[in-house]
């Protein structure tokens, strides 16, 4: 259960990063997930971003909706403030978070039932406004926490374990992301973490708002043969369009670039986004070239991965509505109150 | 000269600063700050008066009427009936002409003459050619139509008495910035007063006489009044979605943060207005924000209630704090969406599903729309919890005199019970919802205080004093309790009922908001008949122990309120644990604002029906 809290005890050797914290400080809550549920890889991939990346915990604010998915939360940072709102409108609570405290690192989690459902409207909007955060989406095809009902994600002719077969056209988060201007829109696998830890450092380090459509198996309702959403399916059929390292600011200097680097990006605050050779020679800064590689992908049954877009110009929202520096949450009376000398004035124009 | 000339002269009303003045225009035709002109110069000249809007939900081409009632007495509720109406609209003239008393006055455009069934031998008619005179004096199409509404304001100044001077000092501050508009405008008004002048015995025997009632008072709509004091009580945050007649209040916030909250230094902004994809997502940023400790409001009315009950129930179990103002409008549905009602007091009450239970601030002047707005924000802050402040069509759209807002300089915002980093060093075990004081109210802490300590996780499912998931029901009703207790002691904070009470008198009447308006005129008018009451204005809810008294305290009390379905009584019922039999209802729901004249008639004829059945207090 969730509120059994897991053995404090550390271990003398056990490896520190750049801040002295060990890989037990990222950890949450122990999961009361399914085994074997692509969720927990998630949450395990976070913990394993955030420590190396020496992320200080208690600077990331967790927030989520509700789902299995939604419980990912819990189960990394506990030092972390988590938030798990109310189904499909995490988007908006993220949104007032941000808007409340720019300097605090947000992770939003859903799944694709919170998301491209009962949430689409809001998903859709958070992307358009541009807020600076990493959006993950936990995609397993179906609704888990219900019990197995097909999701708006699930691909025509996808099946679940009591057999029912997806009938309409599926919503893509990913392409849907990129027409809606997110500045940085990923694809992986929750069972792949050395593709997944190094988006998440990348999508967490980029300013603005960036989106992860994480394919994550739901083994208890949707790990069929026949399910497009299931281990076998996209073990089988993801195709890497990009592969990357990541590396974060203070490193760089003492790294050496990997070999069978095609393009480096560097990120507004130094990391550097290494893109590795995959013979595809494909360039994610290209709007129109994303969706077409994704959208052509997905006519042969393939699942497009890896960094799929990125933008570095756009500004977030507080760039966009050109916001005081500091955090309003710390604006005290001084700062905000008129005085009664404003009011007085204001009071003459209503003579 | 006049096109129609009355035969017989018609015996007209006498009066002097008590009358009522009704505009009939079509919307979208520019009427609207003609008419707000005229009931500013009356208001200049010292005489109190109370306008009121009856508008469609429409951009262009209906019906739309501005009522002005002009009462030396002070009386600001709506009186009925028209004393003089200026008839502008074709549509509705016939209805229009009809609703004067008899003896009054109609001001109509005669560059058209005026159907035979439409006069009257009891009422005395203004005929002015207005469109012909503008066509004259005017070149552009758009002046031509305009200045229409201008020329009879003048023209109402030669017949009511109006000082120029004020007129024209009212068209210098309203163009200012803008003096090629001036001249126009002015030359508009001459020559209205030129023709009424000319053309008939003026004034009138209605007529304005200079006096003082209003030194000191502004004229200002409650919506207005709600942005002004969500600025000083220190909201950074208004997420939103376009509702009449809520829309103004996110206008004002806006328009007085562009003013007020530019960082002198860089420029930059103190807020953040975010206009959301629908009331869900509105309510969802000021939770996000509230949770993250800034001040964060959105405003809405009905519709957008509906729509927010799922995050109020979020809010109120994972003890948030934000501020909902709901300006309501007559429901249910789309209803009348332009019309005022106080429809609402059950629906956000008890907003959403479970056992909830919110704070409700009952504002009924402008003023008070001020204050509640900003006392507003340190009460959510207090008790961790939405408080909605409950303002209506009639107070949010209206202007009203009231006295001038003000602010004491030395008030601190209340951000309630907020551990620092400091504060969480000293604390062995931190538990989010731990009633450490005893007071229901737990202390909560910000993302990012402290590296090691205060970190939570905030759930709308059920959880233990120390913020994890729990399905335990004796932890689950623990919480549920202490959240009651909360709600006790948020009473300690929320404005007292206003009183109005002697020791002899057995009946009283009890009301909120806007009905206000309309009671001291009912009081003069019952006490000529030799009949006094005590009046209780409650201005929050939950209620004070003060107002279950007041019950008990009075053989009968009227219990007067603007919906069907009696809602105060029935909060009053619920939560007074009061005689039921001791509360009689007056209800007014027809969507524009409740008069004395109604209050008092059902009064009266209660009171008959009580003598008779012999039930009546001595
Ligand atoms: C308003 C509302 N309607 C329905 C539900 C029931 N519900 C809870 S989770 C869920 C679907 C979750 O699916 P998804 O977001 O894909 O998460 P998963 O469990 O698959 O990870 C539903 C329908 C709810 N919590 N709230
Ligand atoms: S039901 Fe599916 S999604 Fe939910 S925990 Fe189990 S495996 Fe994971
Ligand atoms: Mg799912």
């Amino acid at each position: 259960m969730s509120y059994i809290s897991k053995p404090k005890f550390k271990h003398p050797q056990m490896r520190t990063n750049d801040i002295g914290l060990t890989r037990r400080d990222y950890e949450g809550t122990l999961t009361t997930l399914c085994g074997g549920c692509g969720h927990d890889s998630i949450s395990a991939a976070i913990i394993q971003a955030a420590s190396e990346m020496s992320l200080q915990p208690h600077q990331v604010a967790k927030i989520s909706g509700i789902g299995c998915s939604s419980k990912i939360p819990s189960y990394f940072m506990s030092k972390a403030h988590g938030f798990n709102s109310v189904h499909g409108r995490m988007p908006s609570v993220a949104t007032g978070a941000n808007i409340a405290n720019k300097d605090l690192y947000y992770i939003g989690i859903s799944g694709d039932g919170d998301s491209a459902s009962i949430g689409l409207g809001q998903f859709c909007h958070i992307v358009r406004r541009r807020i600076n955060m990493l959006y993950i989406v936990a995609n397993n095809g179906t609704y888990g926490l219900t019990k197995g009902q097909l999701s708006a994600t699930a691909d025509i002719g996808s099946k679940t374990k009591s057999g029912e077969e997806s009938q309409f056209d599926s919503i893509d988060m990913a392409t849907l992301a990129i027409e809606l201007g997110a500045s940085f829109v990923a694809r992986s696998f929750s069972g792949d973490k050395k593709q997944l830890v190094p988006l998440l450092q990348a999508g967490l380090t980029h300013k603005g708002f960036a989106f992860i459509d994480v394919i994550s198996p739901c083994v208890t309702f949707n790990n069929t043969d026949f399910s497009t959403h299931g281990y076998k399916n996209t073990w089988e059929n993801n195709i890497a369009l990009s592969e990357i390292d990541f590396v974060p600011m203070r490193e760089e200097i003492t790294t050496s670039y990997a070999p069978g680097k095609e393009k480096e990006i560097t990120l507004h605050d130094g990391s550097v986004v290494h893109l590795h050779k995959t013979g595809n020679n494909y360039d994610p800064s290209d709007k129109e070239n994303a969706l077409h590689h994704i959208n052509a992908y997905k006519k042969q049954g393939k699942i497009a991965t890896g960094l799929l877009y990125i933008n570095q110009t756009t500004s977030d929202l507080h760039e966009l509505q050109d916001t005081v520096n500091k955090p309003f949450n710390s604006l005290g009376v001084q700062d905000l109150c008129p005085g009664s000398e404003a009011l007085r004035d204001i009071n003459s124009t209503f003579r | 000269m006049p096109e129609l000339i009355q035969s017989s002269k018609v015996s007209t009303i006498t009066k002097t600063n008590d009358f009522v003045v009704k505009f009939a225009n079509v919307n979208g035709s520019g009427s609207a700050s003609a008419n707000s002109m005229f009931a500013k110069a009356v208001f200049r000249m010292g005489i109190p008066i109370s306008p009121h809007n009856i508008f469609p939900s429409n951009i262009q081409g209906l019906p739309t009427w501005y009522e002005v009632r002009i009462s030396e007495q002070g009386y600001l509720g709506r009186r009925g009936g028209v004393d003089l109406i200026v008839a502008m609209n074709e549509q509705t003239i016939g209805k229009d002409i009809a609703s004067v008393v008899p003896g009054g006055y109609v001001l109509y455009d005669s560059s058209k003459m005026l159907a035979n069934e439409l006069l009257r031998d009891d009422v005395t008619y203004l005929p002015i050619p207005l469109k012909d005179i503008c066509l004259t004096e005017f070149e552009k199409p758009a002046q031509r139509q305009l200045f229409k509404n201008i020329v009879y304001v003048g023209a109402l100044s030669a017949f009511l008495n109006i000082d120029f001077k004020v007129l024209t000092g009212l068209v210098g501050d309203q163009f200012r910035g803008k003096e090629k508009l001036i001249l126009p405008n002015i030359h508009a008004l001459e020559l209205g007063h030129h023709y009424a002048s000319d053309n008939f015995e003026c004034p009138l025997t209605l007529r304005l006489e200079k006096s003082n009632k209003n030194s000191n008072k502004i004229l200002m709509d409650g919506n207005t009044a709600i942005g002004l004091g969500s600025v000083y009580g220190g909201a950074t945050i208004a997420a939103w979605y376009p509702l009449t007649p809520s829309t103004s209040v996110v206008d004002s916030f806006g328009k007085y943060c562009k003013r007020l909250r530019i960082d002198p230094g860089t420029g930059k902004k103190k807020y953040s207005i975010v206009q959301a994809e629908d009331e869900l997502a509105a309510i969802g940023i000021a939770i996000g924000a509230g949770w993250n400790g800034a001040r964060a409001f959105t405003a809405t009315s009905g519709p957008g209630i509906s729509l927010m009950q799922e995050f109020l129930g979020l809010a109120y179990f994972s003890e948030v704090p934000i501020v909902l103002f709901n300006i309501q409008r007559v429901g249910p549905s789309t209803g009348m969406p332009t019309r005022s009602q106080q429809g609402d007091l059950l629906c956000c009450a008890y907003a959403s599903h479970g056992d909830t239970k919110h704070v409700l601030l009952l504002p009924s002047t402008p003023k008070e729309c001020f204050e509640f707005a900003a006392d507003a924000f340190d009460l959510a802050d207090r008790i961790q919890s939405p408080v909605i402040v409950m303002s209506d069509l009639e107070l949010g759209m209206n202007e009203q005199i009231c006295d001038p807002l003000n602010w004491d300089d030395k008030r601190l915002y209340d951000r309630g019970k907020v551990l620092t980093a400091d504060q969480l060093e000293e604390i062995e075990k931190y538990g989010r919802y731990l009633d450490t004081d005893g007071d229901g109210i737990p202390y909560r802490t910000y993302p990012g205080t402290h590296p090691e300590k205060g970190s939570y996780f905030t759930r709308g499912s059920s959880h233990d004093s120390y913020a994890a998931y729990t399905e335990d029901g004796t932890v689950y009703a623990e919480v549920m309790d202490r959240l009651a207790l909360k709600m006790r002691t948020a009473v300690n904070y929320l404005p007292e009922p206003e009183v109005s009470e002697t020791t002899t008198n057995k009946l009283a009447m009890l009301y909120i908001g806007t009905t206000a308006s309309a009671v001291n005129e009912v009081l003069d008018n019952l006490a000529k008949k030799g009949i006094t009451m005590d009046t209780m204005r409650v201005r929050a809810f939950p209620f004070h122990d003060s107002v279950a008294e007041f019950i008990e305290n009075h053989e009968l009390v009227y219990i007067i309120e603007q919906n069907r379905d009696a809602q105060l009584k029935s909060l009053l019922k619920i939560e007074c644990n009061t005689h039921e039999e001791k509360m009689h209802s007056i209800l007014s729901y027809d969507g524009v604002l409740i008069t004395a004249q109604f209050i008092e008639q059902s009064i009266l004829e209660s009171m008959q029906k009580l003598d008779a059945s012999g039930e009546v207090p001595a």
